[in-house]
């Protein structure tokens, strides 16, 4: 994370913000947080990711049902994301395998990666944010 | 929270005008909030507004306006599909005016 310093060349001021998201979707606010942030940044037309990891990678579990917790299903709007330019996602490959899923078992696409893959690309971001 | 009144029936809105409960909504409802901004509905504001129910179905959430023109040139044609053809039909913004009148939330972002 550097802040807030141009790119080489000082004309190209895109950045590279990748959020991250560790919690499970319901239960605190962070998740529906997140993604309302994404949505609303995606009219900056900056480099977007966003990294599924730990208990994050429920948010994009298919099939959620939320009825009985009297809360709002919001996980059909990570389909949204694509509408709106944001095509990284990355799922961590340890989390996914910890608790039984594959990439079948979620809402979109996504690429999974393993742990230090999924550190590298950190690494090269401007800007981490997570939730 | 004030109302808007529906055929004898009110129906609650928020203080921006936006229903309160996404189910009182019907074609009256609309009508009315668009008369009351002294707007007659035609076929091409349905359009707009059926476009949108739908896109809340599907999705959860109200568009983006640049997602809207984008999303609405695709289905219904590229003179349809830029913003103005969208303030035309909608002066005070079309993704905000057209979600109230689709009794929708306000969309997250700026119009």
């Amino acid at each position: 994370m550097s802040g807030m310093e141009e790119n080489e060349g000082g004309t190209d001021k895109v950045k590279r913000f990748m959020f991250l998201n560790r919690k499970a979707p319901y239960g605190t606010i962070y998740a529906l947080e997140s993604l309302e942030v994404v949505l609303i940044g995606a009219a900056f037309d900056q480099n977007v990711s966003m990294v599924f990891v730990d208990d994050g990678v429920y948010q994009l579990k298919k099939g959620q049902q939320t009825k009985d917790i009297g809360q709002k299903n919001f996980s059909p709007t990570y389909r949204a994301l694509e509408d709106y330019d944001i095509e990284k996602l990355y799922v961590e490959q340890e989390s996914l395998e910890a608790r039984g899923l594959t990439a079948d078992d979620l809402l979109v696409p996504v690429e999974v990666l393993p742990s230090a893959a999924l550190g590298a690309l950190m690494e090269e971001q401007d800007v981490v944010l997570s939730f | 929270m004030t109302a808007v009144a529906v055929k004898g029936k009110e129906m609650a809105v928020d203080e921006e005008g936006y229903l309160v409960n996404l189910a009182d909504w019907n074609e009256d409802v609309a009508n009315v909030m668009a008369a009351e901004d002294n707007l007659t509905l035609t076929e091409s504001h349905w359009e707009v507004i059926n476009f949108l129910r739908d896109y809340y179905a599907e999705y959860q959430i109200a568009p983006a306006i640049r997602v809207l023109t984008k999303a609405i040139g695709k289905k219904l044609g590229p003179e349809k599909g830029n913003s103005k053809y969208l303030y035309e039909l909608f002066p005070y913004g079309p993704a905000k005016q057209a979600c109230r009148y689709a009794g929708l939330p306000k969309p997250t972002g700026c119009i």
